[in-house]
């Protein structure tokens, strides 16, 4: 038995290949659920009903997204470009970290929307800065960043520990370590009343939209391509390595960084080192279904929202631990490596 | 002679190319069997399939009378059957002698048999006089040792049946001289061997008998005393293919001139204060021995490496360093040494690589948008101009021929009509009716009036084509010679170092 490229991969099975692979990874945990002793069929079920099943359910679920949307986006362009960034879940909470900060007191008095607008670009330049150092680490170097991005998520996530018991701690928390919250001025609108979801949606669908424009359409875009799939190549046609890095690193760093400010202007207020379920690392399942495409991100973003927050709802319902939701979501990434084996070759006897 | 191998009527289609059609072939034992076919003909399908990398749709392979089952690389290596590849399959990191035995011991045996192993490494190449040292690691062996490393690996796992893939595409000619001899004295000592090839001498050097594939089909095949270099040649297009000829023109002004450059490559000089002159309607021809400084100057050239010193100018302008969007803008055009390393980005489509030199000018770009119209169109226009076959503009190039993914980037270079050209390499592994369309449109481009540097270590390609002649040997040039004066003889001299002697420099 061996493995033949495909000359082209049909559209129907680049399509196919991510249903198959949630379908698997669903079996998959089914296996655990029977473990639990409950019925997996039952527990799919309420899993749905707890993720869709109710307005609540379903605007709880979208709040959820928000965060994966650009989380996956963030690892979709750089994954594109072969820039390998693991460190989403850092860039993340220095994104939220930065915003909680400058949006407490430090710009006070601003209208709402150019506040809102003032703290969205600190949300992505704390993370642009974040990525730029692992990215200029590899140009200089030749560091691996998969192993320097990765590390500085611990780096990120402890000093949010030490700065939310410190200098940033909240005085009204009642000693929850907790970051000072963001001026009430320039929280996030709600997009439907009485529920959590907020305008951020609307951002990350909006930047859904920019990055397919940029990677898609743009030179940038192309010569970042370009530049991942052969740098050598790239170089000798004139792209800048350099350049192009950077600019990926900023961009993916930046979405990471945005959603975890959005995260907190919409949802949180203030910085705890709980307040992600691993969004950034579930970025990188997201955008893995997509197959790195953003408009697949904002689909893969809903599924694996769908998981985290249906899990809770099946996990009250049949006493099944919701740790299952990460085990579905990481058994998903592993079950998509393989669809996309085996949308990309054939197999031959 | 017994036959030792037999394909009988081996079919293989990929999607609707068909790229055997029941081929039948036959090895005895003791034998050189040469397959000869340009590029995409079939030959190195039929060798996958021999092998067991790929399975036949229709047709049966025998080994020693025992038919093999198909698509087992594993049966086929026990059956005797050892396999040479054009792109080496070593691990770099570990030694000679951990390359020639890993896979052939079992995974759950506890101890390597390594002393063992060493002496039936050290025995076989004695015995087939394929010097190696087994504890020289591999990332620092020349190509040639490497190839030595991949024979023993066969013969280690007791190959009777040698086949290699187009072996001498990556050895220079004494290196290639000298591999013929062992594979001779191979088969004195009852080894059967099949090599690929498009090239034509090689063939009639060493082959005992030739069968020649086009199309998927075998064509003929003729015993090496029975046929002629010509009449093969005819075999292997179909029709007789001529190389264009350089008819002689006068020379325009001085183009493309080098003073003194020095250009360093790892912090070490690559090339020592080499001095040219390319006119307007020439092409300078510069030969060598490979590694020689060849990809410095191509580098340097091409606007990858800067000059550490000295001055490189086109019509009086430095361009020294400028980078290769620079270049590209001052009209220089260039045609890479390596076309799928550096050449293409095999995974994007053939609109993009036809464009990604000239992705920033306006002329494909808008605000930073890509013109995709533009683009896609001029990509059309150059697979059609430049007859580069099998080729949409939404392909991903990299499932093109070698010879037309280096019409595509000729065209990609002619398109701009650029004041100079940079051919470095521009017909390498290429076959016949490849090389006669590439020379064909760097004469067309001379007519025009572009200065070109054609670096070649074909002599007959730069013989045929160049006006003026330039040796590099070490890093330093020689004086140039007019193509008139040149001869294999004295242009052997030259690349051999032997050039204060030759007077009467042009």
């Amino acid at each position: 038995m061996r493995f033949e490229r495909r000359a082209r991969v049909p559209w129907s099975l680049a399509v196919a290949a991510p249903f198959a692979a949630i379908a698997a990874a669903l079996a998959l945990s089914a296996v655990l659920i029977l473990a639990a002793g409950v019925n997996p069929l039952l527990a799919y079920v309420e899993m749905l009903r707890g993720a869709l099943g109710s307005r609540l359910a379903v605007t709880e679920m979208l709040t959820r997204a928000v965060p994966l949307v650009l989380t996956g986006l963030a690892v979709a362009v750089a994954f594109r470009a072969r820039l390998w960034n693991i460190g989403g879940e850092g860039q993340f909470y220095l994104g939220a970290l930065a915003v909680a900060w400058v949006g407490h007191d430090l710009i006070s008095g601003l209208p709402p929307a150019a506040g809102i607008a003032v703290l969205t670009f600190v949300g992505m330049m704390a993370g642009a800065l974040l990525l730029s150092g692992p990215a200029y680490l590899r140009l200089r170097f030749g560091v691996d960043e998969v192993v320097t991005t990765l590390l500085m998520n611990f780096v990120v996530i402890l000093f949010v520990g030490l700065m939310i018991e410190g200098p940033l701690r909240d005085p009204l928390a009642f000693g929850w370590p907790q970051s000072v919250p963001v001026d009430g001025a320039y929280h996030l609108p709600d997009l439907i009343p009485n529920t959590r979801l907020h305008i951020g949606l609307l951002i990350a669908l909006a930047a859904a939209g920019i990055v397919w424009l940029i990677v898609a359409r743009t030179v940038f875009g192309t010569e970042a391509r370009a530049a991942g799939f052969n740098a050598r190549a790239a170089e000798f046609a004139g792209v800048s390595l350099p350049r192009t890095i950077i600019g990926v690193a900023l961009l993916s760093g930046g979405l990471a960084g945005l959603a975890g400010g959005i995260e907190v202007m919409g949802v949180t207020r203030g910085v705890t080192t709980t307040m992600s379920p691993g969004f950034g690392y579930a970025g990188i399942v997201v955008a893995m279904l997509a197959a790195l495409h953003p408009a697949g991100v904002v689909a893969a973003a809903v599924f694996v929202a769908t998981i985290f927050v249906g899990a809770d709802a099946m996990s009250r319902a049949t006493g099944v631990p919701s740790f299952i939701a990460d085990v579905i979501v990481a058994l998903a990434l592993l079950t998509m490596l393989v669809a996309l084996l085996f949308s990309s070759y054939r197999i031959r006897r | 002679m017994s036959t030792v191998l037999r394909l009988a009527s081996i079919t293989k289609s990929f999607g609707s190319v068909t790229a055997n059609d029941h081929v039948t072939l036959e090895l005895k034992e003791g034998e050189i069997l040469a397959l000869l076919g340009e590029n995409g003909a079939g030959k190195t399908t039929l060798m996958n399939i021999l092998f067991g990398h790929y399975a036949a749709d229709e047709g049966t392979v025998k080994v020693f009378g025992k038919t093999l089952p198909s698509g087992r690389p594993r049966a086929a290596i026990r059956a005797g059957v050892g396999m040479v590849h054009q792109h080496f399959t070593l691990a770099g990191n570990l030694s000679v002698l951990d390359n020639v035995m890993l896979g052939s011991e079992p995974l759950l045996r506890v101890r390597s048999r390594r002393a063992e192993g060493r002496a039936r490494l050290l025995a076989l190449s004695e015995r087939f006089g394929l010097s190696v040292d087994p504890d020289a690691r591999v990332s620092g062996l020349s190509v040639g040792e490497r190839q030595r490393v991949e024979i023993l690996k066969a013969l280690y796992r007791d190959a009777r049946i040698l086949i290699l893939d187009e072996p001498t595409a990556v050895l220079a000619r004494p290196e290639a001289l000298c591999l013929f001899d062992t594979l001779q004295s191979m088969t004195r000592q009852g080894l059967s061997i099949i090599f690929i090839s498009h090239k034509l001498n090689e063939v009639m050097a060493a082959a005992d008998r030739i069968a020649v594939l086009r199309g998927g089909r075998k064509v003929a095949e003729r015993t090496n005393a029975e046929t002629s270099p010509e009449e093969l040649a005819e075999l292997m297009v179909g029709s007789r293919v001529t190389r264009p000829k350089r008819e002689a023109h006068a020379i325009g002004a001085p183009r493309l001139v080098a003073e003194d450059v020095t250009v360093h490559l790892d912090s070490k000089p690559a090339l020592k204060g080499v001095s040219f002159t390319a006119h307007a309607g020439e092409i300078l021809g510069i030969v060598g021995v490979s590694g020689n400084g060849q990809v410095a100057l191509g580098s340097l050239l091409s606007g990858v490496a800067a000059p550490e010193t000295g001055r490189l100018t086109l019509e009086g302008r430095e361009i020294g360093g400028l980078g290769p969007r620079a270049l590209i803008a001052e009209g220089v055009g260039r045609i890479p040494e390596d076309r799928h390393a550096e050449g293409i980005v095999g995974e994007l489509p053939v609109w993009e690589n036809g464009v990604l030199e000239r992705l920033a000018t306006p002329r494909f770009a808008r605000y930073g948008f890509v013109r995709r119209g533009a683009a896609r169109g001029h990509a059309a226009g150059l697979i059609k101009r430049f007859d580069v076959r099998g080729a949409t503009p939404e392909m991903r190039i990299r499932l093109l021929s070698g010879g037309n993914i280096q019409k595509l980037i000729l065209g990609r270079v002619l398109a701009a009509a650029p004041k100079v050209i940079i051919a470095n390499q521009p017909t390498r592994g290429l076959d016949e009716g490849a090389i006669a369309a590439v020379h064909a449109e760097l004469l067309r481009a001379r007519e025009a009036g572009a200065a070109t540097i054609l670096i070649s270590e074909d002599l007959e390609e730069a013989l045929s084509l160049s006006d003026r002649l330039q040796a590099i040997v070490g890093g330093r040039l020689s004086q140039p010679v007019a193509a008139g004066e040149a001869d294999s003889r004295r242009l052997g001299l030259m690349m051999a170092g032997v050039w204060e002697e030759l007077g009467n420099a042009v």
